[in-house]
């Protein structure tokens, strides 16, 4: 938890989070979330059938990359904005890494602002969900 | 999955339509329910007590938890649990959908207890090929989500593939 603003420096890196999310977990996800979508549960549903598995939910891997963030910041911060690009799919029961680095510090109309460069990693080591985040101390 | 595609003058009229406004109540419940789902262990998101002594209001809705709509049986998506009463359609015909991508901007903690209302409007399409899917639609939205003052606390903006 990072509760002061003189120890962030750009290019640190956020420790990382790793997940491997059941089905049950995308089950909690889907009730939490709102988001039903067969893909996400049922192996039956002709789009799971034609891929060859349920996926994990692009909006669980946005959350997890979320989760990075709060993480790390501890809750003298807010997250004003975050943003991820679903690029490949992540299937239940295998890990993910959520990473981030720190790319600029600076202040604005006096605000203390951080942008970070977050992703979703499999365990190939490509990243399925890159995105990014600011965040500003509260 | 469609080999071609072309946006109909049908459709790009949708550019800008908007929906009526919806509830976006924010609850205990719900922020639990999401943190929960996430597999958040951080008691900020669970225990009000730790919250308030954290500094929030309340429970505190996590980063990415804007979207999560309150549902109302035969007026929202039974799928996606969103409100579909009066939101603006796109007749496209595809039956495939992905997630493109997420944008949430927010310009206040955002807690339970809050009272927030949406307006969704179509902001883009846009037709992409792709290798695995043929030719595909990208749908761009945008949601304004205002507390019940008035004021704007948060947008999202999405990107749905139709294929």
């Amino acid at each position: 938890m990072i509760a002061d603003w003189k120890k962030i420096a750009e290019g640190d890196s956020l420790p990382e989070l790793r997940k491997t999310p059941t089905v049950t977990q995308l089950v909690k996800y889907a009730a939490g979330s709102g988001d039903f979508n067969p893909l996400h549960h049922d192996y039956n549903f002709p789009q799971s059938e034609q891929i060859g598995s349920i996926i994990v939910h692009g909006r669980f891997k946005y959350a997890a990359l979320g989760e990075l963030v709060s993480n790390w910041l501890g809750h003298a911060w807010r997250v004003k904005k975050i943003s991820c690009q679903y690029r490949g799919m992540d299937m239940p029961n295998q890990e993910f890494v959520c990473r981030g680095t720190v790319v600029k510090k600076w202040e604005e109309n006096g605000e203390k602002l951080v942008q970070i460069d977050v992703w979703a990693e499999n365990a190939e080591g490509k990243k399925t969900t890159p995105g990014q985040a600011v965040v500003v101390m509260r | 999955m469609a080999k071609e595609f072309v946006l109909t003058e049908q459709m790009t009229a949708q550019i800008g339509a908007e929906s009526p406004p919806w509830p976006f109540e924010v609850t205990t419940t719900s922020v639990r329910a999401f943190a929960r789902g996430v597999g958040y262990t951080d008691p900020v998101y669970f225990d009000v007590a730790a919250a308030i002594k954290a500094g929030y209001r309340s429970l505190p809705a996590p980063p990415t938890y804007i979207g999560t709509p309150v549902f109302i049986p035969g007026r929202s998506s039974d799928t996606f649990s969103g409100p579909s009463e009066g939101m603006p359609n796109v007749d496209h015909g595809l039956k495939g959908i992905l997630d493109g991508g997420t944008e949430t901007e927010t310009y206040d903690t955002i807690c339970a207890g809050d009272e927030l209302s949406a307006v969704t409007r179509i902001a883009a399409l846009d037709v992409r090929p792709s290798k695995a899917l043929g030719k595909m639609l990208v749908m761009g939205t945008e949601t304004e989500y205002r507390n019940a003052a008035g004021d704007l606390v948060a947008k999202q903006r999405a990107q749905v593939i139709y294929y």
